[in-house]
This record gives C-alpha cells, sequence and structure tokens, in this order.
C-alpha cells in the first residue's frame, strides 16, 4: 500500500456540530475518521450563541407541531415539510441529549433547562412570541462544540486535525472516500472509506460584511459542485440583523429576546410598522430588510445615517450581564460602545446559507432533483440543504440542525459500512490533487489573491446581498466570471511545504468563487422574493410558478444547468407572512 | 497612523534559529492585531504563517505573544498598544512555523484530566434533563468559558520549564467537571490532579489570570481544585 493511505469505514470532513455529533454515533458502529482543516474546538459552531429551540414546554406550553409550523412558515413554505417534522419532533430528545452529555444548560429556578423567546417562534401558530430557546447565556454554540468534543475524547474518536479535503473520492457513482491536504507537512492523505459525510459548514465570506469566520469557505458544496453534482437552493441567503457595525461581529437574536429594541436615526422602534404582532422578534429576513429600507430612506443613525441602534437600555443590568455577556463585551471590546448606556450600532451581516448540498432526510446525498442518491455519500449542517431552513432559516434551528441530521449522518455512516465493502479505486486516484497542487506554486502571479477576494466580498455585497435586482444580479455574473479569470493566472507566492497558509487561502478562495457563481445564477433565475431571496423587481412571492427548490449543476464542458425539484408539502398550506 | 509590527519568524525548511522581521503597517486605532497580520500577510509578505478562523475572540486560534503577554490577535486593538508592536509565538511548545506552534502537548494535558462528564447512572440514565439547581449551575460557570486557546498555560513559568505538567487550562476543565453537581468523577480527577504533574506545580504565578481573553478566574479555579484534592471534598 502506497505511503499516506488511510481506511475507514467512515470519514467525516469537518470537526463542527454537525461533524462531531456524527463522529459520536458512527464510531460507536464503525471505524470512524473525523478530517478536519482545524482543531476541532475552532470551528464555527463555537460561535453560535443565543439558543437552540425545542418544545420541551419546561416554561411555557409547547408543541413540537408549532415549532414546526414556524419552521415552514419562517421559511417561507419552501421548507421540506417531512423533514421539518422529523428535526421538530426529534429536537426534544436532542436538547436531552446533550444535557445528559454534560452540556451547563442555563436552569429554571426548579432546576430544569431553562428557555427563553427567540425569533419567529410562536405560540399556537403564530399567537404570541413563545419561550422555545435552550440556552447556556450567550454561548450556547460555544457549550455544544466543548460538549461534543469531550464526548469524542471520551470515546476516543480519530481525529485528523489541520487536513484540508482536496477531493472527493467517486468510481461509477459511488462514494469511497476523500483526498486531504497535510497542512504541517504539505504531505497528499488518500483516505478510502464505504462512507463519507461532509459537514464543512457555511460560505459567507463571500459577502464583505460577515458573521463567519475567515475560514467558511464553502469547500464542501464547492467540491461538490466541481464534480458535477447538484446544489440547492444557493440563492437562499440570510442576512442577520444585528452585526456590529462595519465588522458584521453577531450580536445574538437573544439580546431582542430578553426585550432589546431596534431603533431608526429618528429613535422610531421601526419594527412596530412592519411587524406589529412580534415587532422586534420577526424572521431575519423581515428584520434585515426593514433596516435596509430604513437606511436606505434616510432614517439610518450615525453621521453617515447608515445602521440603526440596538437598544438594550430599557433591559435589566442583571439580564444584560448574565444572560447576553459575550455580545455586551463584542460591543464594548469591538466598538467602544456599552449597551448597558447607549445603542449599539448594528447592520445586517451575511449570516447563514440555507442552501448547499441536497440531501434526504436521511442526510443521504442527492445525486439530481429526482432525488436518487450518490452511495456512501452523505452530507449534515449548513453546507447541506434537506430542507429544513426553507428560503429562510429561524434563529436557533441552525444548532437543531447540525445536531438532529449530525447524529442522523453518523448513524447512516455506520449502517452504511456495516453492509458494503470499500469500493476498488485507481492507485493513482491523489494524482489529480497533486498536480493542482503542483500546478499552483508553479510560476508568478500578477496579483496577490486577497486583491480578488477584496473585489468579489464587495461585488456580491453590494449586488447580491439583502436587495437583489436583475440588472444587479447580471452584472455580478460577469464579474464573477471575470473575477475566476484572474484567479486562474493567481499563483501561490509562498513555496513552503511546511504550514503553508497562502496556499490554503488560495484553495479556499477558489471554492468561494464557485459557490458565488452558484449563488449569482440561482439568484437570477428566480423571478419572485421568497424569505432571504428579495427582488426588488419581483417584489412579491410568486407559489404558482417558484414554490419549488433550485438545482444548479456544472456540465462536463463547464457550463451551468439549473433544475428545480417540487417542495414536500404536508399540514401547511402556503399562506402570506404576516407576524 | 503607522505602526511597526516586529514578528518572530522562523521557518524550518530554510532558518536554523528564528529570527525579527520588521513591518510598517498604515492601522486605524480600532483595527485588531490581526487585522494588521492579515495586512502585512496578504499584501506584504505571503509567506507568514499565523493560525486564526472567527476573528473575535470565540474560537481559540490565535494566541500569541503581544509586547511580551498573552492576548489573542483578534482581540487586542491597535489604540491600546503602543505604535510599535512586538508578535511572537507563545511559548511552551514547539514552534512548527511563525506564530504555529505544536499544539499536541497542550490537548494532552487537556485529556490527561479526563474533560467530560463522569456519572454513575449510565446503566439507567434519566428520560428527562437531570435536575441542577441554578446555584449548583452558577458553581462552575468561570470555568465553562474556556475555549482552549492556550493563552494561560503557554504564558506559565512552570510549564515552560517542565512540559509533563498539566498546565492551567486543563486544571480549569478539570474544574468545570469537579464542581458540577451532575458529575460524579470528582475522585478520579483529583487523584489525577494530586500526582506529580497536577495542581500541585502551581506556584500562583497569575499569569494565566492575566493572560485568559476570557476574564476566566483561572489561578482561583486551580486553588479551588488544590484545596478540593487536599480536603477531598467538593
Amino acid at each position: 500500500m502506497p505511503n499516506n493511505v488511510h481506511i475507514y469505514d467512515a470519514v467525516i470532513v469537518g470537526a463542527g456540530g454537525a461533524g462531531l455529533r456524527a463522529a459520536l454515533e458512527a464510531s460507536k458502529g464503525c471505524k470512524t475518521a473525523v478530517v478536519s482543516k482545524m482543531y476541532p474546538t475552532r470551528s464555527h459552531t463555537g460561535a453560535a450563541q443565543g439558543g437552540m429551540c425545542a418544545a420541551l414546554a419546561n416554561v411555557e406550553e409547547d408543541s413540537w407541531e408549532w415549532h414546526a409550523f414556524d419552521t415552514v412558515k419562517g421559511g417561507d413554505f419552501l421548507s421540506d415539510q417531512d423533514a421539518v417534522d422529523v428535526m421538530c419532533q426529534e429536537a426534544v430528545e436532542s436538547v436531552l441529549d446533550l444535557e445528559r452529555m454534560g452540556l451547563p444548560f442555563n436552569r429554571t429556578p426548579d432546576g430544569k433547562i431553562d428557555q427563553r423567546r427567540f425569533g419567529g417562534h410562536t405560540r399556537n401558530h403564530g399567537e404570541a412570541a413563545v419561550k422555545r430557546a435552550c440556552y447556556a447565556a450567550d454561548r450556547t454554540g460555544h457549550m455544544i462544540l466543548q460538549t461534543l468534543f469531550q464526548q469524542c475524547n471520551k470515546q476516543g474518536v480519530e481525529f485528523y486535525n489541520e487536513f484540508f479535503v482536496l477531493d472527493l473520492i467517486i468510481e461509477g457513482g459511488v462514494c469511497g472516500g476523500i483526498v486531504a491536504y497535510e497542512i504541517a507537512t504539505g504531505e497528499i492523505h488518500t483516505f478510502r472509506a464505504k462512507a463519507v459525510l461532509f459537514a464543512t459548514g457555511g460560505y459567507g465570506k463571500m459577502f464583505k460584511i460577515t458573521s463567519n469566520a475567515h475560514t467558511l469557505t464553502g469547500d464542501g458544496p464547492g467540491l461538490v459542485y466541481r464534480k458535477g453534482l447538484p446544489l440547492e437552493d444557493i440563492e437562499f441567503f440570510q442576512f442577520h440583523p444585528t452585526g456590529l457595525y462595519r465588522l458584521g461581529i453577531l450580536l445574538s437574536e437573544a439580546a431582542r429576546g430578553e426585550g432589546g429594541i431596534l431603533r431608526n436615526g429618528d429613535g422610531e422602534r421601526f419594527m412596530e410598522r412592519y411587524a406589529p404582532t412580534i415587532k422586534d422578534l420577526a424572521p431575519r429576513d423581515m428584520v434585515s430588510r426593514a433596516e435596509f429600507f430604513e437606511i436606505k430612506e434616510g432614517r439610518g443613525a450615525g453621521p453617515n445615517k447608515d445602521y440603526v441602534l440596538l437598544d438594550l437600555t430599557a433591559v435589566d443590568p442583571e439580564v444584560v450581564e448574565a444572560k447576553l455577556p459575550d455580545i455586551t463585551e463584542f460591543a464594548r471590546t469591538y466598538l467602544g460602545v456599552d449597551p448597558l448606556k447607549e445603542g449599539v450600532p448594528t447592520v445586517p451581516t451575511a449570516h447563514y446559507a440555507m442552501g448547499g448540498i441536497p440531501t434526504n432526510v436521511n442526510t443521504e446525498v442527492l445525486r439530481s432533483a429526482h432525488g436518487e442518491v450518490v452511495p456512501g455519500f452523505y452530507a449534515a449542517g449548513e453546507c447541506a440543504c434537506v430542507s429544513v431552513h426553507g428560503a429562510n432559516r429561524l434563529g436557533t434551528n441552525s444548532l437543531l440542525d447540525i445536531i438532529v441530521f449530525g447524529r442522523r449522518g453518523g448513524l447512516g455512516m455506520a449502517e452504511h459500512a456495516a453492509r458494503t465493502k470499500l469500493i476498488d479505486i485507481p492507485d493513482d486516484v491523489a494524482k489529480p490533487s497533486e498536480d493542482w497542487i503542483a500546478s499552483l506554486t508553479d510560476g508568478q502571479s500578477p496579483e496577490p489573491i486577497a486583491a480578488i477576494r477584496k473585489d468579489l466580498q464587495e461585488e456580491m455585497w453590494d449586488k447580491v446581498s439583502v436587495l437583489r435586482t436583475d440588472e444587479g444580479l447580471g452584472q455580478a455574473i460577469n464579474s464573477v466570471a471575470h473575477l475566476r479569470e484572474r484567479y486562474a493566472k493567481a499563483r501561490v507566492k509562498d513555496r513552503s511545504k511546511v504550514f503553508n497558509t497562502e496556499l490554503v487561502e488560495h484553495i479556499e478562495l477558489g471554492f468561494i468563487i464557485d459557490m458565488a457563481e452558484a449563488l449569482v445564477i440561482s439568484a437570477k433565475a428566480r423571478t419572485e422574493s421568497r424569505g432571504g431571496h428579495y427582488r426588488e423587481d419581483h417584489q412579491k412571492r410568486d407559489d404558482e410558478h417558484w414554490l419549488k427548490h433550485t438545482f444548479i449543476n456544472k456540465t462536463p464542458d463547464g457550463d451551468t444547468r439549473l433544475a428545480y425539484k417540487p417542495v414536500t408539502m404536508g399540514r401547511y398550506e402556503p399562506v402570506e407572512r404576516k407576524y | 497612523m503607522e505602526v511597526t509590527l516586529k514578528v518572530l519568524r522562523f521557518n524550518p525548511e530554510t532558518d536554523t534559529e528564528s529570527h525579527f522581521e520588521e513591518y510598517k503597517v498604515e492601522a486605524d486605532p480600532m483595527d485588531r492585531l490581526l487585522d494588521l497580520l492579515h495586512e502585512i500577510k496578504w499584501y506584504q509578505d505571503h509567506s507568514l504563517a499565523v493560525r486564526r478562523s472567527c476573528g473575535h475572540g470565540i474560537c481559540g486560534s490565535d494566541a500569541v505573544v503581544v509586547n511580551g503577554v498573552n492576548r489573542l490577535a483578534c482581540k487586542i486593538l491597535v489604540k491600546d498598544l503602543p505604535s510599535e508592536i512586538t508578535v511572537e509565538p507563545i511559548r511552551g511548545m514547539p514552534v512548527i512555523r511563525d506564530l504555529v506552534v505544536d499544539m499536541e502537548p497542550f490537548f494532552a494535558g487537556y485529556r490527561a484530566v479526563k474533560p467530560w462528564l463522569i456519572t454513575d447512572d449510565r446503566e439507567h440514565e434519566p428520560d428527562r434533563e437531570r435536575i441542577q439547581s441554578p446555584e449548583e449551575r452558577a458553581r462552575f460557570d468561570d470555568t465553562t468559558k474556556c475555549i482552549l486557546c492556550a493563552a494561560c498555560t503557554s504564558s506559565c513559568p512552570i510549564f515552560w520549564s517542565d512540559e509533563e505538567y498539566v498546565g492551567p487550562a486543563a486544571i480549569v476543565n478539570a474544574h468545570r467537571f469537579i464542581f458540577d453537581s451532575r458529575d460524579s468523577g470528582a475522585d478520579e480527577r483529583l487523584q489525577i490532579l494530586s500526582s506529580k504533574n497536577g495542581a500541585f506545580k502551581c506556584r500562583t504565578a497569575f499569569n494565566c489570570t492575566d493572560a485568559c481573553p476570557r476574564g476566566i478566574k483561572v489561578t482561583m479555579a486551580i486553588q479551588e481544585v488544590k484545596q478540593a484534592a487536599l480536603y477531598r471534598s467538593v
């Protein structure tokens, strides 16, 4: 056997919440490895703040069915309702399971898991906000990531840290492993496996202002796209209403759940006009649009009238310090603003990809809009699209998604591994990756990739963020194509084999460009407004023509092709979204 | 404003010893040190190696030594630094390249203290959540904040001279479970921490508390663990 070939039953790419939850499950049943481009605890699950919803009914009456309704309505009826039912039913056990693993949730006076309000989560189909989010101060994601990492250590899960995935091995339509780059040494490794799960996270770094980590570059879905496999609903990207001004650092919706209010430059609580019933706790797409409209119409705050204010001054300071300590510190550290005394300048920030690698409810990756799967290939978490979040994800449902579908992915892989054999793969399966890496350091670069990345991020922010038009999207398609040409000419200057992060960033930018291309083409085609996709030239939702999922894939000759898949309906018929 | 960064560089492929390189960067007072390191890496010297991810003090990737003290590069701002800034890799662990160190010794110390919930009811787990009062939950809140950045451990003079010492972060993570009312593994952890590489190596230098970007009272946590070990009572 050649060097650097590893054989496992299951290989998981990515060590955030979905990857680690899958690893806990898979490693009980089969030989499992987690391959991650970072140390697991660096994953961006750790930055999630507000909570994880489940109808525990610890504080108020609640039911999983109300949670499902809110998820579907919040998703502007694009969610597949069978998948939503699975997620909301399994939510309760998922939270309890995390508690039993040791997760330190905040507690009610009688010692149960405490719950609080969150955007779009209501009692009895929209009557009023409901306390459904289970939380640990404003560091719920941190606690989830730490708890899962603790359990993985306890269970002896094998990790390959700082290994960057370069290729997905598919032979005869069946998945047979991955190829990865060891960052510390520059060596290429082949991981053969009966089952592979992608849990690589999001791709918010295509936008100038984002809550996403530098490392969230769509590596998993980008690879899938290059393989000619489809991506689903990529046009639906969530812009979170409260990012720190200029920086995009997230301030949790929990700030509004605890009583925070958004005000425009006139001091007006403008959400009363946009969502009279639940006001500041309307779903994120609606609040972000409202902010853009306020700013556009000259009612922004600050010297340039280009932000709004998150006002926490009326909230009990003890509640702020105890339940929102981290975001309070972010405002103090990065803007020098004390939320106890004044409004915090905020803007919408690119936050979450609703779309991704299409899967069924068992996290098996779909080969086409007809629903056939790629045997042995799984995806879960933000990089995947089940689709539970539809056109707009509700707050807290991402942490729920990674736990529910991470677990399902792990179970699915273990079952698959038990009934299949390793497929045969060519001896030179790593050759394309080796040649690719070699080519990146062959020749001089006309410009630094940072310049290309910056131009991409600005173009995507200006033309493809909260408000979109046909004209802007058309320009963005041309820009992305042009940026792709610039990228093709760029080379890595650093020729070192040891911890070459310039090389890593170079590869990451390629994936980001792929994802931007898929996004702008999908978005231009969808001539309606739904959830996070808002077209100023088509302001209404159009169920007659567009109640369907977008599938985009690359053809062998480099063109892109769009196809559509019907939404799986259920109990809820589409109605106008009012809050 | 212009600031000068002196960065300690080392590439094992070309260098026998580490050396400082100097860069001049145009900076805004509200810039993070990480922004300046990016400016260097992206536009001046692509070969600079540094780990980073979230950029706002949550992921724990970018602990470095800044003008002699341990800080996260994404959590210290230019306005709080002089116009000449020295940046070095954290100490006590082998340097892989530039500001990147081998974290394995750190995680080995972490794993040694069994940082996971240990319960004696695995056979018949409760159907619902375990009950824990807000007061019981508050008892270990401070040490749940740890992001495993190693700023504390790599600031500890004992850890510098003795790599067998589990280090402050490992003790913090042991504390997080020892004082959790749901946990029943205190005895085994305290036994580990009473051994020669455990908590009693601490000489209360307080470097760790000063270094912690999460504001954890690290030295106090270590003292509480020592007391628990002495009296075997939690």
